[in-house]
């Protein structure tokens, strides 16, 4: 078993959220695991990416090679679209459809959606809306996730558990909130 | 003991914790602040009473930890790379002081600049002073190289070097955690001496450096991080030093790569491993994260006239860091790269957050250099550095921490005048106020902004030395009380601000305006706790 997986977004949207609850499900049920992640400069507002890897075997490199990604995870539609050098011919891309507008520049939705769709395995959610359906417009990051999680070969009651065990700390409610989310975006794809 | 999975950085800063250090020492910077902030951050460091505040610079931070190791007490000191230029006195005398209890420097390295303004390769340093380096391939190694570090630095009484670049330090994986270690007794040198380096000890110390420094060659647990690996294609012998090892072995599936190949993550090396990996095959490739450091040197090393391919040859790139793709075409195996970007996908450069303080300074200070010409303002390092990018267009110069203040001064000195001097407050105690104390000396006219945001900004929001001191250290250092004005840089103050600017930028004197406002992420996070502390009573 090896998922290589790339979670995508722009500083401030969660995808280490995302990355901490794959690797705690992943550590829990016992597989090598490699993340990379981006801390720094560019956690204000820019670009950013983390690079998950799971593996029943040991992992070698933290960076996954250009081509050999399963899936690609992004909060943010441009982003998903950043880190197509990395996915692999059959591999899928799950993304948010909300764009996260920055830059003065910031290219038309309808041409990023159609980039979108020219990749062969594509999956787009509208996380905003759906978070904000469940309860809390900051869990988008949570049904991309729950989106996602068919791709990924871990049970979705061990992602469920991981949730639990990282929003724990800060109370019953945000971890119903963050569940509830997670739920969405699977029941989204099913 | 179970599997934790840790950033490299909180990987070492558990060894730390587990193998009987005292002290951690350390000035934040990408991508070593995560070290301090896992020890700050720990029960079991604050049960052991494991001193771990932040220092003002990383000389600070390297000279208490060399005093606490005098005492006789394990001390580890972390920094960025180039904090060690900052802390490089303190480094390299160091090395020929020795140590007392044992001192691991730790040096995060950021090849590709990230996050910073250079790539230089800390291993120089380790070089040019005579210090031995732990170089971890993986987070496992990060953790036990402390235990070890520990060791050869108590055994040797030398400071060991333990390097490490961003992928590694911001990177997670399972760690198991070893059997702890006591701390120290307080304990001093046995020679009192040791740490008296006038000439004539100085001399007899450097020259006890030297023959440490060859018999670290052939120390069994330096050594034990290294490692040979047999090969029957031997057209070419490969050479990995630290984690280009796991892009090497990444193009192989079975992780076997079928020709000579040596694993190198401690040093000085044994010349006789690279003298039988060269024996052993036609040719040699190098690969190290960082600078041609050990290729270089290899040249010398290896007679014969071996060929050996890397960074200088152009084998692989002379610059930036390795990944899986670039070492496996210097293999000449095929590229895997799935589709392009596509053409519509902008850059998304960092940028202020909404709502940013050091925005509405810029906007005010735009409006109150209307009427001079441009080109006169010299900024600093933090999140105020982001005035370089457009809209902004704000500032000249960002080179090192502190430059803001000195270079001002110079160009004032050469009749760039008024030159203003923009450094945000953490900047300011880091290696601002000496600076100031030089303007301050020659009454040089410059306008010193201090954009004080109560905290470190950039590197996540760590405590600042500065908070609640800057007036009394301005007026301590020689300003004129006058010329300390303290301004709140909000939307609705704006004209009252140009108008303190402009006084301040007609005065033929050093002045100092401080721009006070609590950075939003920090004022946030602050709110969110206050909630839960209500919550939880
Ligand atoms: C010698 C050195 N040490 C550390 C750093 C890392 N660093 C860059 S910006 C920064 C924070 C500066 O804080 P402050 O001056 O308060 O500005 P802010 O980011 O809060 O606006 C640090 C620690 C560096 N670039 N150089």
């Amino acid at each position: 078993m090896r998922n290589d997986i790339i979670l995508a977004g722009v500083g401030g949207q969660g995808i280490l959220s995302i990355a901490a609850v794959i690797g705690l499900a992943a550590v829990e049920r016992g597989l090598y695991l490699k993340q990379s992640e981006v801390h720094g400069m560019s956690q204000r507002g820019g670009d950013v990416q983390s690079h998950l890897r799971l593996s029943d075997s040991p992992v070698a490199s933290d960076l996954i090679p250009y081509g050999k990604a399963d899936l690609i995870i992004s909060v943010e539609p441009m982003e998903s679209l950043r880190y197509l050098p990395w996915l692999s011919s059959s591999g899928w891309l799950v993304t948010n459809s909300t764009p996260f507008v920055n830059i003065p520049d910031y290219p038309e939705t309808d041409r990023i959606m159609s980039e979108i769709r020219k990749v062969k395995n594509h999956i787009i959610i509208d996380a905003d809306a759906i978070a904000k359906e469940s309860g809390s417009a900051r869990s988008g990051n949570m049904v991309v996730l729950g989106a996602a999680s068919g791709y990924i070969d871990i049970p979705f009651e061990s992602l469920s558990d991981a949730v639990r065990s990282l929003f724990g700390k800060k109370g019953e409610e945000i971890v119903e909130v963050n569940l509830k989310a997670l739920r969405a975006g699977r029941n989204f794809i099913m | 003991m179970h599997t934790l999975l840790l950033l490299g950085d909180e990987a070492i800063a558990q060894a730390g914790i587990d193998a009987g250090m005292s002290g951690m020492y350390a000035y934040p910077g990408t991508p070593s602040t995560e070290i301090m902030e896992f020890v700050q951050g720990s029960r079991e460091a604050a049960m052991k009473t494991i001193h771990r505040e932040w220092s003002a610079n990383e000389k600070t931070a390297m000279e208490a930890a060399l005093g606490m190791s005098y005492a006789g007490k394990r001390a580890m000191v972390a920094m960025k790379h180039v904090g060690l230029n900052v802390a490089a006195d303190g480094f390299i005398n160091a090395a020929i002081t020795g140590v007392n209890g044992g001192l691991i420097v730790v040096a995060a390295d950021d090849p590709s600049m990230h996050s910073s303004q250079n790539e230089q390769d800390s291993r120089f340093y380790a070089k040019f002073s005579f210090v031995p380096v732990l170089e971890p391939s993986n987070q496992q190694e990060a953790y036990d190289m402390v235990f070890a570090g520990f060791e050869i630095s108590e055994k040797y009484k030398v400071p060991v070097m333990l390097r490490i670049t961003t992928r590694l330090a911001h990177s997670r994986s399972g760690v198991k955690r070893k059997g702890e270690r006591k701390q120290n007794a307080l304990t001093l040198p046995s020679d009192p001496r040791q740490f008296v380096l006038l000439p004539a000890i100085a001399r007899r110390r450097y020259h006890g450096l030297l023959g440490i420094y060859e018999s670290l060659r052939y120390d069994e647990t330096l050594g034990s991080f290294n490692q040979y690996y047999e090969g029957s294609d031997r057209r070419l012998g490969i050479i990995s030093f630290g984690i280009s090892f796991n892009y090497l072995t990444e193009n192989y599936p079975d992780r076997d790569v079928g020709m000579p190949v040596l694993k190198i993550c401690s040093y000085p090396v044994d010349n006789s491993l690279l003298e039988r990996i060269a024996a052993g095959s036609d040719e040699l490739l190098v690969l190290e994260e960082g600078y041609p450091v050990m290729e270089e040197l290899l040249k010398g090393i290896l007679s014969g006239g071996k060929s050996v391919k890397g960074r200088l040859d152009g084998t692989l790139p002379r610059e930036g860091e390795l990944n899986p793709a670039i070492v496996a075409a210097a293999l000449g195996l095929p590229a895997t790269r799935g589709g392009e970007v596509p053409e519509i996908v902008r850059m998304r450069p960092p940028s202020f957050c909404k709502g940013c303080g050091h925005a509405d300074m810029y906007n005010a200070l735009h409006e109150a250099l209307a009427g001079y010409a441009p080109g006169r303002v010299f900024s600093d390092i933090g999140c105020y550095t982001l005035g370089a990018l457009p809209p902004y267009n704000a500032i000249n110069s960002c080179v090192d921490m502190g430059a803001s203040v000195t270079m001002a001064v110079g160009a004032a000195d050469a009749g760039l005048v008024p030159s203003v001097a923009v450094i945000g407050d953490s900047t300011f105690t880091h290696s601002g106020m000496t600076g100031l104390l030089d303007a301050v000396i020659k009454n040089s006219p410059v306008t010193v902004i201090i954009s004080d945001n109560s905290t470190t900004g950039m590197t996540g929001g760590q405590q600042s030395h500065a908070t609640d001191r800057l007036e009394s250290i301005c007026e301590g250092l020689g300003v004129d009380r006058k010329h300390i004005r303290t301004i709140v840089p909000l939307r609705k103050n704006h004209e009252e601000n140009i108008a303190i600017m402009k006084e301040e930028l007609a005065y033929n004197g050093v002045s100092v305006i401080i721009a006070r406002r609590e950075c939003i992420q920090t004022a946030s996070r602050r709110k969110k706790e206050a909630v839960k502390q209500t919550d939880n009573k």
